[in-house]
């Protein structure tokens, strides 16, 4: 039992990873993007429509339905993410207010997609999902859900966070992010930086969406759900003080808080947690983590763990 | 010796520069024409996604929000609440402190109300119960709000997303409270026998006096008082407001007091003169909406009246042109994204112009 809580806990957690991660990429360019949940939304609703298309077209080849489905997905978000990047980069728009103009975008278009994904009663991409799962795709346990895109969020993770804090191009992006003058003197082009830094973030997060369909849920009503689990990849950045290889082990334990609810009480022997009313409560874990790990980086105030200096600022060179 | 090198320089195309003011009819006219092409270009996608021709979109729309009276006081009433939500995060925003969290202080607000009817109904005159439930839901959004300002006040904690954080906390305190009240194990609270707003003409014109009194009140409160002018020098200049004597922290937390009993105020109407009950979808994300329609009037109360006109129109006559085509309602909020798109996008225009080679060499 315990066992299974673990495996949910890491297959959900991807979901986080994947949309924390991008998220990630994107700060550190000095970018707020508040679009993350309508761009994890897109991904799911691109990679989903490639799937079905494929699908109702005869291909039956796992591998090729596996690639074909995550490059639409992270296609699909990265040109959300180019939205984002014109509108701020290029037309100095306000970030708060275009990324949750994304986020109404992105959701509504997603339900919009994926409500018309369907041949009669059955659901095509869904037929993909042994494909996903690939190695435990038999599994009768919680291991089934530790597909493909589980160990892919993990690699990504960890190529990110070696790219960032390790190589010369993570350099550059995390001046950007810092005081983009500097970098801009420093011979750093910025709008280029920020340009793919947006747009290859913002497709990493769109994967998370695929991940959660084709991994997690699997079934018809799980894109209902991806708005929500969005906002708390958002929360997961700051949990894991925008350092991708502690957001590995942040959104293991943000996947466990989330389905905390359903997995506790029958883990622990307590009577107060039987009762009905302790699910919604449970729930509320993730967030009330969140927020305290929040304030307790505030007051611990260490200049390591602080968002990038132009984290929410445009840049306009020729201001003074 | 070395050669003088004679080299071109490489002058761009274009480049971009600040304006310094633009006449009011122009900006105005830059963002009409951006709604204009935005609503031409969603007639066109329309048009190719789901065969609807621009005239037939455009009528069914106006239809759709203007078509009988019961469609026009629903307008008027989503308009209400959207733009009363709105004034609340306004002043918030002006400061520049990023209050998100509007949906959870709505939602919360309208718990504390439900609850007066729950624990009070009938025990009290309506009188007496409808100023409980106000008062309760002005208290209860102004905590909502408090608790990251208080935060941010004193370490700067990251108020983006701690208040986005509340929102969920609310919800979910939202479901556990309907657990507890509904011993039925439905958790859907029926609609509520006490607590209703007086009807006088309809249910929902008080409900519009109301929160047309609250615009002229907070245009007065941003304009013409003390508290407005500290709000916007901190939201201007951090370091300015220290250097001429106004405490930041004070006013952080007061005009997110402010802020957040606004909210309460939204949450009690829409208890009182709407729902009358509560669910973890009362607020319906509109919180979320009234950030942009706060932003697209640039915190101008009276212009808010008009940002919030636009979304309510978009949504209900995108609905419309959705249910007459018998798609998925989540359209109309795609239509809405395209145009908030076109209407961030065109700001560009009003703060920056371009400046081409050609002019600039012949301007010399």
């Amino acid at each position: 039992m315990i066992f299974d809580y673990i495996l949910n806990a890491i297959a959900l957690g991807m979901t986080f990873l994947y949309g924390s991660t991008g998220e990630i990429i994107t700060e550190k360019a000095g970018h707020l993007n508040l679009g993350i949940p309508g761009v994890m939304c897109v991904g799911a609703a691109g990679g989903c429509a490639a799937l079905h298309y494929m699908i109702v077209g005869g291909v039956t080849n796992g591998v090729l339905l596996v690639v074909i489905g995550i490059l639409a997905a992270f296609l699909a978000a990265a040109l959300m993410g180019l939205i984002f990047s014109f509108l701020a980069v290029t037309l100095h728009a306000n970030q708060n207010v275009t990324g949750l103009a994304m986020t109404t975008f992105g959701v509504g278009l997603m339900k919009y997609i994926m409500f018309g994904l369907k041949e009669g009663t059955s659901i095509p991409y869904l037929k993909a999902l042994d494909a996903f799962r690939f190695p435990f795709s038999s599994s009768n346990s919680a291991l089934k859900y530790c597909g493909v895109m589980v160990f892919l969020a993990i690699i990504i993770a960890l190529v990110v966070s070696f790219v960032l804090f390790k190589t010369r191009v993570g350099l550059h992006l995390r001046a950007v992010g810092e005081n983009p003058a500097t970098a801009d003197a420093a011979g750093i082009n910025v709008t280029l930086y920020k340009y793919v830094a947006t747009c290859v973030g913002c497709g990493i997060a769109g994967l998370g969406g695929l991940c959660y369909i084709m991994d997690y849920s699997g079934s018809r009503e799980g894109y209902l759900s991806i708005e929500a689990l969005g906002w708390l990849a958002v929360a997961l950045v700051i949990f894991a003080l925008w350092r991708p290889h502690i957001s590995i082990l942040g959104s293991v334990i943000f996947g466990a808080l989330f389905i905390a609810g359903s997995f506790i009480p029958t883990l622990l022997p307590f009577k107060i947690l039987q009762t009905m009313a302790a699910a919604p409560l449970l729930k509320m874990l993730p967030y009330v983590v969140t927020i305290i790990v929040l304030i307790v980086t505030s007051i611990r105030d260490k200049k390591e763990n602080y968002p990038p200096a132009g984290l929410g600022l445009n840049y306009y060179r020729e201001e003074r | 010796m070395a050669k003088v090198k004679t080299e071109k320089v490489h002058e761009p195309l274009f480049h971009i520069v600040k304006r310094d003011r633009m006449p009011l009819w122009q900006s105005i006219s830059i963002r009409l024409g951006s709604i204009v092409c935005a609503l031409a270009f969603c007639a066109l996608i329309c048009y190719i996604v789901i065969d609807v021709k621009p005239a037939e979109f455009f009528e069914t729309m106006f239809d759709g929000v203007f078509g009988s009276e019961r469609r026009i006081w629903k307008m008027i009433k989503d308009l209400a609440v959207l733009l009363c939500i709105s004034l609340a995060v306004t002043p918030a925003f002006k400061m520049r402190f990023w209050n998100i969290g509007a949906e959870g202080q709505v939602l919360m607000s309208c718990l504390a109300s439900v609850a007066c009817v729950i624990y009070f109904g009938g025990k009290m005159s309506n009188w007496m119960l409808l100023v409980c439930m106000a008062l309760a839901s002005v208290i209860m959004g102004a905590i909502w709000a408090v608790i990251p300002a208080v935060f941010k006040a004193k370490w700067d904690t990251n108020e983006t997303l701690f208040t986005l954080m509340m929102n969920y906390v609310a919800t979910s305190l939202v479901s556990f409270f309907l657990i507890v009240w509904v011993p039925s194990g439905s958790s859907t609270l029926g609609e509520l026998d006490y607590g209703h707003l007086p009807n006088i003409y309809n249910r929902y014109l008080v409900l519009v006096l109301v929160v047309a009194a609250i615009t002229v009140a907070m245009y007065i409160y941003l304009n013409y008082c003390k508290h407005g002018y500290e709000i916007s020098v901190v939201g201007e200049s951090q370091k300015t407001a220290c250097y001429i004597g106004i405490n930041v922290k004070k006013v952080v937390i007061r005009t997110l007091i402010v802020s957040g009993a606004l909210c309460g105020i939204a949450g009690f109407l829409i208890v009182s003169a709407l729902d009358h009950s509560v669910t973890t979808a009362s607020a319906g994300g509109q919180g979320f909406t009234a950030i942009m329609v706060s932003w697209l009037a640039k915190f101008n109360p009276i212009i808010m009246v008009a940002t919030s006109f636009l979304i309510v129109f978009l949504q209900q006559g995108v609905n419309q042109v959705a249910t007459d085509c018998n798609i998925s309602n989540a359209f109309p909020n795609i239509i809405v994204g395209i145009i908030l798109f076109f209407v961030i996008g065109c700001e560009f225009f009003i703060n920056y112009k371009i400046m081409f080679r050609g002019k600039e060499a012949s301007k010399k």
